[in-house]
Order: structure tokens, then sequence, then C-alpha cells
């Protein structure tokens, strides 16, 4: 099954709570914006590990590649 | 963390990130890039001047295969220097936009840390060149 960009978008959203997500993409490569307080506080190793966590084995694979940018936002 | 080591491909993996200060794991060569990420990745050492090791992944899947297993970081490139993973294509851009891969590399340190003595010696240093980046 292709991947869509909004696929990408709802899992990174229900997989890391309170995050906000945009993704474009063409089924292959794909580019994700997020943001989100869990986020705060890690390296920029440790954030992208939050991310590729949600995908699992797909990163790659089935996901053939997935850029990512991170924003943390400030607690409120 | 402590995996007794019967593997091969792993432990030469884990001394190549061992032995050399800066590393890269990429899709071909610098030389020949088979991948877009990899290409960048190379594209912002050489614009620092910086001399790097390369390992190709694509002529054995086990490298990949161990590397992720190493690193547990699932995507290529990756960057290692002093034996860490620094990370992929989007953080060493983003760390390079920074200048904090400058930093972490040692180029152009205008505040170099106390506590870390110069290990590598390194080569004198050369003017930044951006125009080749892509």
């Amino acid at each position: 099954m292709p991947v869509s960009p909004e696929e990408l978008k709802q899992r990174i959203e229900a997989g890391i709570p309170g995050t906000s997500a945009e993704v474009s993409g063409d089924g292959a490569h794909f580019e994700a914006l997020v943001a989100g307080p869990a986020f705060n506080g890690l390296s920029r190793i440790a954030q992208h590990k939050l991310i590729y966590d949600v995908f699992g084995a797909e990163i790659g694979d089935r996901i053939h590649a997935l850029s990512i940018k991170i924003t943390a936002l400030e607690a409120r | 963390m402590s995996e007794s080591a019967t593997n091969p491909m792993r432990e030469a993996i884990q001394s190549a990130i061992s032995e050399n200060p800066v590393i890269l794991f990429m899709k071909g060569t610098p030389e020949a890039p088979a991948c877009g990420f990899s290409a960048r990745t190379v594209a912002m050492l050489e614009s620092l001047d910086q001399p790097f090791a390369a390992v190709n992944i694509l002529p054995d899947p086990a490298i990949r295969q161990e590397l992720s297993a190493i690193s547990n970081w699932p995507t290529i490139p990756q960057l290692f220097v002093d034996g860490e993973l620094v990370g992929g294509c989007d953080i060493v851009t983003e760390m390079y936009q920074s200048g904090e891969l400058q930093e972490v590399l040692g180029i152009e340190a205008s505040a170099p840390s106390a506590e870390e003595p110069v290990a590598v010696s390194a080569s004198e240093p050369a003017p930044l060149q951006i125009d080749n980046l892509l």
C-alpha cells in the first residue's frame, strides 16, 4: 500500500502525544515538520529517534526516505 | 549493552567507528555518492575541508544491518565523530548551518573547550567554501 503524507502525519500525531506534524511528500520521499513539547530538552538524535520509533522498520523500507525537522515548543 | 561479540561484521564496523575520528557511512563513495542525502553530507564535510573516512554500505546488506544495530539509527548516511553518532543528513545540515558541526569537528573553534585536548593533529585551517554544497 502506498504511503501518503496524511498517513504519516496522523501516525506521528497519534504516536507522540501533544505533537503536531505537517508532512509533504511524493510517496517515497517525505518531509515532516514536527512540533511538540515531547521534544523539549532532547538532543537532536533523541528527537529524531522519537519519530523513527513511530515507524520502526518501515523507515528505509516502505517509507523510503523521511526528512525531519523538529521544533520544540515551550511548555505552557 | 554487553554483548559478547562473535559477529565479525559488527566488530569491523565498531573498530572502524572507534579508529576513525570522523567517519561517514554512506550510499556510494564520496567521489560517486549513490543517494542525494549521502551526497549532501559529503559536500558539507568537503566544504569544510574536513578529512573523513567513508564506508559504502551498498555492497553488502549486512553492513547497514549491523551499523543500524550498533547506532540504533535506521537511515543512511550516518556521521560519527569521535565514536559518537552525530546524525544523518537532516541533523548534519542543521548543525552545519548553525555552526555546531564545525564546533563538533573542532574547526574554527573560537572558544575551544578547556577539558578536551586536541586529539587529532589538525591540518592547516582551510577557508570555508559553500559554493560546492549542492
